[in-house]
């Protein structure tokens, strides 16, 4: 009977929490809801939302870089009257009227992952690193071919040939902690260093990632540290040097941190990567919305930056001596699906 | 109005070598176009010799060995497989968007067939080659008995094929390292040898032996020879007797079979299942039959003349790179082939004007 009391008790907190909480609406728009990487972060906004009793709606684009349904989401969040906006935005620029709107109509947007350009076109930026995540790949790769690094012969396997500034960052990220002398720290392919063989783009994949290795491998054979703007991409250079028997004696450097890259780094395929938290994205996100429902306070920068640091770690088994990092143990237990 | 009412005429006052073939005074270039017209692999034949020897001057052997030669094929054997596949369509004066995504679906299907539910690795293979030629058929039955345009039809199943295999998967790719533990049959066509410093892998093979059996298969059996018909006038193909809807069935759906053999090939070239793998494919394969020459208006062209195709495109890609150029030139490049090509196709049909 006491125990009933008490459940009823329980059940009817909740239900007035919940109650309280209804007003608070809250959207959470991704490039697509099939990447891992947005499907995590769909779940930590879920869990986060059900949490603090905020009613989310779930809006992504048909496929990467899908513009007009994320506008159209944007439109469809102010008609519902929602609080804010989590937004991770396929076309940085464009989408910037839009989400002006969405402010214009009292909506806190935050941008998650990626940032929009200009960065404070949205009111806060929840995101990973991308420099410091290449920064910390590059000194671990120095630093575990010691001297060996005056002589390494880089490959860089980035993103694509429009330069989206997440491949940007993560690559003079890479170059700056191994030591290299950037051109233009905006754009890359314009170091002088010729210890870089070359540049080559992947679309982020396992067939581009061997197709760019290919070509470098091609250009210099010679090749001992790869770059890769991810693990897949890292995957598929693997097979490239495994076709030629080179699989042993490169080392492969990346950024993500997914559940398939940190068993690549336990089993030797990549030497290091850097992982990021898009779960912790989407819940800090929808604390961000609540707080700013609650009594219109806005997220502050990390400071020394201008966006929301949401944290990066080196994965690997091998540690540098100088080079924080946590082992694929740990790494799996941090990583998203 | 003039020739054929003034025909008694001018046939009493022309001079007897009108009649003969040669007598005309055909210049070089006319000889040339008729030489073209008649062997339509030919433009991209001369191209691809063109293109390989100038980036063999100015490369020298990094370029020009074994090596990276055979390193083009391996390159493009999956747009190539793709791309005869395509070709078949084309040829029906058809168009096929959903190519690429029938190849991810089926390999995808291979492979969590075999590490979802533990079926047998061969099972699972057998079971994606016939979910493609399933898939394939679907569309051939749509353009023929339901008269949809194929590019309707196409159209669409690119996205459902392409939707039904990011739900399915969940997105998440089966690791090359735990594929080549337990089921190491699915990476088979990646299996490699060499010849000398010429290496070759079973895709590539595949890719060949698959290009020479249809060119034959098109040259010189009835149904190849429908397959021109039905892409060059379907109602008159129809009044001769040829089951038009049959050969559009069954076109689709051999293109749906070879295009899962592509996916099958794609694991082996890149070791993993992924979802998100081959997203450009169609692009990519209609790039190759458009730069090897075949009429998008269906009856023309061959399919040497797509391998060429695609050869050109893995030339020009390889080629600049090792030249050290900016990936953008490359797209540049072809975008400038492909309308040279039609250019070309455009010039040589005056000859049968």
């Amino acid at each position: 009977m006491k125990k009933l009391v008490a459940t009823t008790a329980l059940a009817l907190c909740a239900t007035a929490g919940t109650a309280m909480a209804q007003d608070i609406g809250a959207c959470l728009i991704t490039k697509t809801d099939t990447n891992p990487f947005f499907v995590k972060m769909r779940e930590g906004a879920e869990a986060k939302a059900a949490e603090l009793g905020v009613t989310l709606n779930s809006y992504a684009g048909k496929i990467d870089g899908d513009h007009e349904t994320q506008v159209a989401a944007i439109e469809t969040c102010i008609a519902n009257g929602a609080k804010g906006i989590l937004l991770t935005a396929s076309d940085t620029s464009s989408i910037v009227p839009a989400v002006q709107q969405a402010r214009d109509a009292g909506l806190v947007v935050i941008a998650l992952d990626t940032p929009l350009e200009p960065i404070d076109a949205a009111d806060m930026t929840f995101a990973t690193d991308n420099f410091l995540a290449g920064e910390l790949i590059g000194q671990w790769a120095a630093a575990t071919l010691g001297d060996e690094a005056a002589n390494a012969k880089i490959a860089m396997l980035d993103l694509a040939v429009s330069q989206p500034s997440v491949g940007v960052l993560r690559d003079q990220g890479f170059l700056q902690g191994f030591g290299i002398d950037l051109g233009d720290p905006n754009k890359w392919g314009d170091e002088e260093d010729p210890r870089i063989v070359g540049n080559d783009v992947t679309q982020g994949n396992e067939e581009g990632g061997r197709r760019a290795m290919e070509n470098l491998l091609a250009t210099d054979p010679e090749i001992n540290v790869v770059y890769t703007i991810n693990e897949p991409a890292a995957a598929g250079a693997y097979e490239a040097l495994k076709a030629i028997g080179r699989e042993n004696d490169v080392l492969i450097v990346s950024v993500d941190g997914g559940c398939p890259g940190v068993q690549n780094v336990k089993d030797g395929v990549i030497g290091a990567t850097s992982q990021q938290y898009p779960l912790l994205m989407a819940s800090k996100g929808i604390e961000a919305i609540v707080a700013w429902a609650n009594d219109g306070t806005k997220p502050e920068n990390t400071p020394g930056k201008d966006f929301f640091d949401t944290g990066v770690a080196l994965v690997t088994d091998k540690p540098a001596d100088g080079v924080e990092s946590i082992d694929t143990a740990e790494g799996n237990e941090l990583c998203w699906g | 109005m003039s020739q054929s009412d003034n025909y008694e005429a001018s046939a009493s006052s022309a001079p007897s070598e009108v009649a003969s073939f040669d007598g005309h005074g055909k210049s070089l270039v006319d000889r040339f176009q008729h030489l073209l017209h008649t062997t339509p692999a030919l433009v991209p034949l001369i191209v691809l010799v063109i293109s390989i020897i100038v980036f063999g001057i100015t490369l020298g052997s990094r370029f020009f060995s074994p090596f990276a030669l055979t390193l083009i094929l391996q390159q493009v054997q999956i747009v190539g497989i793709v791309a005869a596949a395509q070709s078949l369509v084309i040829l029906t004066a058809g168009i096929d968007l959903s190519v690429g995504a029938i190849a991810v679906i089926s390999s995808v299907i291979m492979g969590q067939f075999t590490f979802r539910y533990g079926l047998p690795v061969s099972v699972s293979i057998f079971c994606g080659l016939t979910v493609g030629t399933a898939i394939g058929a679907l569309n051939g039955w749509l353009v023929a008995r339901v008269k949809l345009p194929p590019f309707i039809v196409t159209l669409g199943m690119w996205q459902i094929v392409l939707a039904a295999n990011f739900l399915y998967s969940a997105n998440e790719t089966i690791r090359s390292q735990d594929i080549a533990e337990q089921a190491p049959l699915l990476q088979l066509m990646g299996a490699k040898f060499s010849i000398g410093g010429a290496v070759f892998t079973f895709g590539v093979v595949f890719m060949l032996v698959l290009v020479l059996i249809l060119a034959y298969v098109l040259r010189h059996t009835a149904w190849g020879r429908h397959v021109y018909a039905v892409g060059d006038d379907p109602e008159a193909a129809e009044l001769s007797g040829v089951n038009v809807k049959g050969v559009l069935i069954s076109v689709y759906a051999l293109a749906g079979l070879i295009c899962a053999f592509a996916g099958w090939a794609l694991i082996g070239r890149i070791g993993s299942v992924s979802p998100t793998s081959g997203q450009l494919l169609n692009i990519e394969s209609i790039t190759a039959v458009v730069i090897g020459g075949i009429s998008l208006f269906g009856g023309r062209g061959s399919i040497l003349g797509t391998f060429f195709g695609a050869l050109i495109v893995g030339v020009f890609t390889l080629g600049l790179r090792l030249a050290g150029a900016d990936a953008q030139w490359t797209y540049l490049l072809i975008g400038t082939l492909i309308i040279a090509a039609v250019a070309v196709d455009q010039w040589i049909r005056k000859v049968a004007a």
